[in-house]
């Protein structure tokens, strides 16, 4: 009966509800939605209405304004008993999205300007892209390796801050096969010299602005496979074409450009086989190297053990799950290509 | 019976009718070393204006590169300091200084009958503390700018480059002169009350800046700790915030908000203070439940200590201290919505005069009640989860910062102009000024709430196409906002230069503060007054002190 | 609820049938006795030390958090300082605010040589308490017990502490293995804390320093001390934040030397 006079939120002001959560939340949203409004227009119509009546004329009485106790007990005491109300049914949802059942699937969820990662349980990694089985409970455990970041699915109405050095949660169960959008919700800069690409391919730019995950959401036989299967070169492709596929799906377009720009990370226009000058303090005092497989493959396990001399050690390592030995075959197969 | 009885003795011999504060001593050291509280809040006044000058030049370019996705006008680092730097400026050097210690500095002797604040020469120290302070916060633009957003978040602000320091470092200055204003204030009204002014006599206005005072004494310090601890943290390694050196970033958010969320309540008290005044003098009414408004004054000054962490719903906190925050939130509500009632209870079989600063009242009310009512989204833990750090908050704040302070703020200054500068400004132009503003402001903040809904998170420099519209719609209304400002601005700049002289009481109001002449000679009044009835009893006033001269 | 004493009652009296002609160059224009004036400087003395309560309030808030979080490494920091240096100071801040409380009496008797003596006695107090903490900031410098960055990874447990001199002094490297993890945070507090204390003792010296002078013009009589009274004020809460940060700081599970257990 309620729902006759609530109009569906999608069409108006809320993304489509994407978890069994939402339904909920859009509930309470259209509550206060439509008291907040009705406060409104009677305050504001009275107010315009008397101000219209009332107008000052001459001979106009000054006289006192009168008491109405009764009446400023009533407005006192109906929004205590409303608010109370709000409390309630709004602490109630809100725990729906805090407890996890003791089989929700676990995601691990790790930020970092300006990227996300996932971790499957099955130890698997992947930047930017998650799937997840539709109709399963997923508990989100976070946490951020540098800044705070938030972990932010509107679709499914739910944040929750990604904090360095402690783990936080957040729990969902999508029911909309699909794609939803993440967001990074909790400011954390942008890089310091021109406008890089994202991380995420048709994000918006901007460090922060640009901290886009995609969920997708699938059926449960699809997930199953998605686990399970190695990852393979795509029909049709050579080694340095997939190269040139994972070197944007796994981030590091983020900070190696391929046209020389200097990022966050050395340009990868002409590097291999080069040697470099490397950073002596974090490298554990050797000063060169040679860019060739050894070191590409280390540099993308390890990046830690020899970092080029002017950057920063913050890359971060890709274990053999996000990254495997045919994968990192392909990316250097794409680096040779780039003179 | 009148209001206002004066004794036999002359104070200091006022012999010229023509003596005023302003003519009384000239020259530029007899302003720079002044004692008088009038000349303090003129130098607060001026300063504030040029504050808000530079933080809405950068609102403007803020939306500006908002207007289409993508780079418009500059890059993302640039874009970060911009935006840092607007709410640093906006927050800090102008709403919190801007009606306490420019309007309430001018006004509030006068309406107690007493010749100048508490502690004059402390009122010149918080004068140049507050300057000071702004030196240290600009300096950081020539040296490196801040991008951390006004809210200093660590660990990215403990370890950004940048001037992180001399900005906090500015704000921790202008604190103390918050923190002195208001121990001036709250000492002035315990002790310089005329006679025959008692509690139950005191203008809502003054009820609102005791309340204000309060908190500024009890709750910037707290800030200041903050504040030197992120300093310390920055040039001395000392670890209470950054985890990668042993502290909690989350400890950080909670000594931040523990000051900043009475902070906002400093921002909406003094607002609600002129809104009173408005709304008395053009209805001609004593404020329907006089006792019910200033309780609830007090009430929103205590309550606003036990809220804070309703900014950190997301933060990680357990959900047994989120319940707690989200009830006590809600608690604080109740208040606001007394007043509201009772402003728009006044307007009942009233004698209602819309002039120029009663639109900018009349406004408030309006939107007051959406800035109060989106704070319910918020405050319901549900809706938060998804609402936060989105721009429905961006929408929220402005509602209550802008729409409602800075309305009352603008409706003040054309309420009080009479008074500090003895001329008028035009009223027509006054009100044209008055509607663009209006429709600007509302159409740069209203898009917002569906933006914030629809999933469109803060502090972003860039964004997916599909909040396109709404942001190009709020950014043209922002050149609006723009011109209705200006145009306010040459109108004041007018009727400086040739405005007509203003009458002793031109809104005929029954505010003590117009029992006085206009401009005021320099002890405020021509002898000690006596106050035999309250400043809203219009029944008890006589024909004479409502009339215009 | 006044405060006022019956000295300054009787000049509310005299003052009663005069006209505002001869105010006392001490009376400022806009009060209109005495009482009022000094009752007014007391109560925004008052006020003045409840926004420095808060002020340190957030200090033994971020003190109360570590400690419950690493109860070892403060029993072990506070092992550290040296509790007779401690002891000393808090016996020689006590004593300074009887001097000071003497001073105010002596001064509301217009005894002006009395209010000097006790007035000197405070400002020597005053150094003698910073001249034990500069001694024991020193012995801490020398055993490398600085605040300083810490190594992040396997992270929060590795503590590097930075001596003064750059080189680390062969004890200072085994002191500070030996010592628990997080004890770096009790330093950071202590130095925080006892430092800003101290800022707020050197205040206090610019302020006896200028009452003292001001008592030696002759500005003070019967009629009008309440310079040295707000003084006085101030310095008593500088006192008893210190008395609240020596057991805090200093007495974490003391155990005397020799005994066992």
């Amino acid at each position: 009966m309620i729902h006759f006079f609530i109009p569906q939120p999608a069409s108006f002001d809320l993304p489509p509800p994407i978890s069994s959560e939402a339904p909920q939340i859009d509930w309470i949203y259209n509550l206060i939605y439509y008291v907040s409004v009705f406060f409104t227009v009677v305050i504001t119509g009275l107010m315009l209405y008397w101000v219209h009546k009332y107008k000052r004329k001459k001979g106009d009485k000054r006289v006192e304004t009168p008491h109405y106790p009764r009446l400023e007990i009533v407005w006192t005491v109906i929004p205590i008993i409303f608010v109370a109300f709000l409390f309630h049914i709004g602490f109630k949802a809100y725990l729906g999205q805090t407890m996890a059942s003791q089989d929700a699937l676990e995601i691990r969820v790790r930020g970092q300007k300006w990227q996300w990662w996932f971790t499957y349980p099955n130890g698997r990694e992947a930047p930017n892209e998650l799937y997840l089985p539709v109709g399963k409970q997923v508990k989100f455990v976070i946490s951020a390796v540098d800044v705070l970041h938030s972990f932010y699915v509107p679709g499914a109405r739910t944040k929750k801050d990604a904090v360095p050095g402690m783990y936080t949660t957040m729990v969902m169960t999508p029911t909309s096969l699909g794609d939803t959008p993440v967001y990074c919700a909790e400011y954390c800069g942008a890089p310091r010299e021109g406008n890089p690409e994202p991380a995420y391919a048709g994000a918006p730019h901007g460090g922060h602005s640009a901290m886009m995950a995609m969920i997708h959401v699938v059926s449960q036989a699809e997930f199953d496979k998605r686990m399970t299967e190695g990852p393979s070169k795509p029909e049709g492709l050579t080694d340095a074409q997939w190269g040139a596929q994972l070197y944007k799906s796994n981030a590091c377009v983020t900070c190696h450009s391929t046209d020389g720009t200097k990022g966050t990370g050395p340009s990868w226009k002409g590097i291999f086989g080069k040697p470099v000058e490397l950073n002596a303090g974090l490298s554990g005092g050797t000063g060169s190297a040679t860019v060739d497989e050894s070191y590409v493959q280390e540099s993308i396990r390890v990046p830690a053990a020899k970092v080029v001399a002017g950057f920063a050690p913050v890359m971060p390592p890709y274990s053999e799950q996000a990254l495997s030995e045919k994968q990192i075959d392909a990316i250097i197969a794409y680096m040779k290509t780039l003179e | 019976m009148a209001a206002i009885t004066t004794d036999s003795h002359g104070h200091a011999g006022q012999g010229d009718p023509n003596a005023n504060y302003l003519n009384n001593k000239k020259g530029v050291m007899s302003w720079l070393i002044t004692l008088d509280h009038k000349r303090i809040g003129v130098m607060y006044l001026v300063t504030v204006l040029a504050f808000f000058l530079f933080g809405g030049i950068m609102a403007l370019l803020v939306r500006a590169e908002l207007f289409s996705p993508g780079r418009t006008l500059m890059d993302p680092d640039t874009y970060n300091r911009i935006f840092t730097i607007h709410g640093v400026v906006m927050v800090f050097l102008f709403i919190i200084p801007a009606i306490p210690a420019a309007l309430g500095n001018f006004v509030l002797p006068i309406m107690l009958g007493a010749k100048d604040v508490a502690f004059p020469r402390l009122n010149l120290a918080s004068y140049y503390l507050f300057v000071a302070g702004a030196c240290f916060a600009l300096f950081s633009l020539i040296d490196g700018g801040v991008d951390t957003g006004w809210t200093f978040y660590t660990p990215y602000s403990t370890t950004t480059n940048g001037a992180v320091v001399w900005m906090v470092f500015g704000a921790f200055i202008a604190g103390f002169s918050s923190i002195l204003t208001g121990l001036n204030f709250i000492v002035t009204i315990h002790k310089l009350r005329a006679p025959g002014q008692t509690w139950s006599r005191l203008p809502l206005f003054l009820w609102a800046i005791y309340a204000t005072s309060i908190l500024q004494v009890l709750a910037t310090p707290v800030l200041a700790i903050t504040l030197l601890l992120l300093i310390l943290e920055r040039t001395m390694g000392i670890g209470i915030f950054d985890p990668h050196k042993g502290g909690d970033p989350v400890l950080f958010q909670h000594f931040f908000w523990f000051y900043s969320h009475p902070a906002v309540y400093i921002m909406i008290l003094p607002g609600m203070g002129i809104v009173n005044e408005l709304i008395a003098t053009f209805t001609h009414r004593k404020i329907m439940g006089y006792r019910a408004v200033f309780i609830s004054s007090l009430a929103l000054a205590l309550f606003s200590f036990l809220v804070w962490a309703h900014h950190m719903f997301t933060s990680g906190n357990s959900e047994y201290a989120n319940m707690v925050f989200s009830a006590l939130t809600f608690l604080v509500a109740i208040p606001s919505g007394v007043k509201v009632f009772n402003w728009t209870g006044t307007l009942w079989r009233a004698s209602i005069w819309t002039a120029s600063p009663m639109l900018y009242g009349l406004a408030f009310l309006f939107q007051f009640c959406i800035g109060g009512l989106t704070g319910l989204f918020l405050a319901t833990l549900a809706t938060d989860i998804h609402l936060h750090d989105t721009y429905f908050v961006v929408a929220h704040f402005h509602y209550v910062m802008v729409g409602s302070t800075v309305f009352a703020f603008i409706g003040g200054l054309h309420y009080w102009w009479p008074k500090i500068t003895g001329k008028l400004y035009d009223e027509a132009t006054a009100k044209r000024a008055f509607w663009v503003t209006f429709v600007g402001y509302n159409g740069v903040f209203l898009p917002q709430f569906v933006l914030g809904s629809r999933g469109m998170p803060r502090r972003y420099y860039d964004y997916l196409p599909q909040f396109e519209t709404l942001h190009r719609v709020s950014t043209v209304f922002s050149w609006v906002l723009a011109v209705g400002l200006f145009w306010m601005a040459f109108m004041f700049i007018q009727s400086l230069r040739n405005g007509k002289k203003a009458p002793r009481n031109p809104w005929n109001s029954a505010g003590f503060e117009w029992g006085s002449p206009n401009p005021p000679p320099l002890e405020n009044f021509p002898s000690q007054p006596t106050f035999n009835r309250g400043p809203y009893d219009y029944h008890l006033a006589t024909d004479a002190e409502i009339a215009e001269d | 609820m006044s405060t006022v004493t019956q000295a300054a009652r009787d000049e509310h009296d005299e003052h009663a049938e005069h006209g505002h002609g001869d105010h006392p160059k001490w009376l400022q224009h806009h009060w209109d006795t005495p009482a009022q004036q000094f009752d007014a400087a007391k109560l925004g003395m008052w006020t003045f030390l409840g926004q420095e309560l808060l002020f340190f309030s957030g200090l033994f808030v971020a003190y109360a958090i570590f400690r419950t979080w690493y109860g070892e490494a403060f029993a072990a920091g506070s092992h550290e300082l040296d509790r007779t240096m401690g002891a000393t100071n808090t016996c020689v801040l006590l004593f300074s605010s009887l001097t000071a409380a003497l001073a105010v009496r002596s001064s509301q008797l217009g005894k002006k040589n009395e209010t000097t003596t006790w007035i000197v006695l405070t400002i020597l107090c005053a150094f003698g308490f910073l001249a034990i903490k500069y001694m024991e900031y020193h012995v801490k410098f020398e055993h490398g017990l600085l605040p300083g960055n810490e190594n992040f990874g396997i992270a929060r447990d590795m503590l590097t502490f930075q001596p003064l001199t750059g080189q680390p002094a062969h004890h200072a490297k085994e002191l500070a293995a030996s010592l628990p993890p997080h004890t770096h945070d009790f330093f950071s507090l202590y130095f925080v804390m006892t430092g800003l204390h101290a800022i707020h003792v050197i205040v206090g010296i610019g302020i006896w320093v200028w009452i003292l002078r001001r008592n030696l013009r002759g500005d003070f009589s019967k009629r009008y001390f309440t310079p040295v009274d707000v003084s006085a004020l101030y310095w008593h809460l500088v006192d008893l934040i210190w008395i609240y940060l020596f057991p805090l700081l200093y007495l974490i599970d003391y155990v005397p030397h020799g005994h066992k257990g």
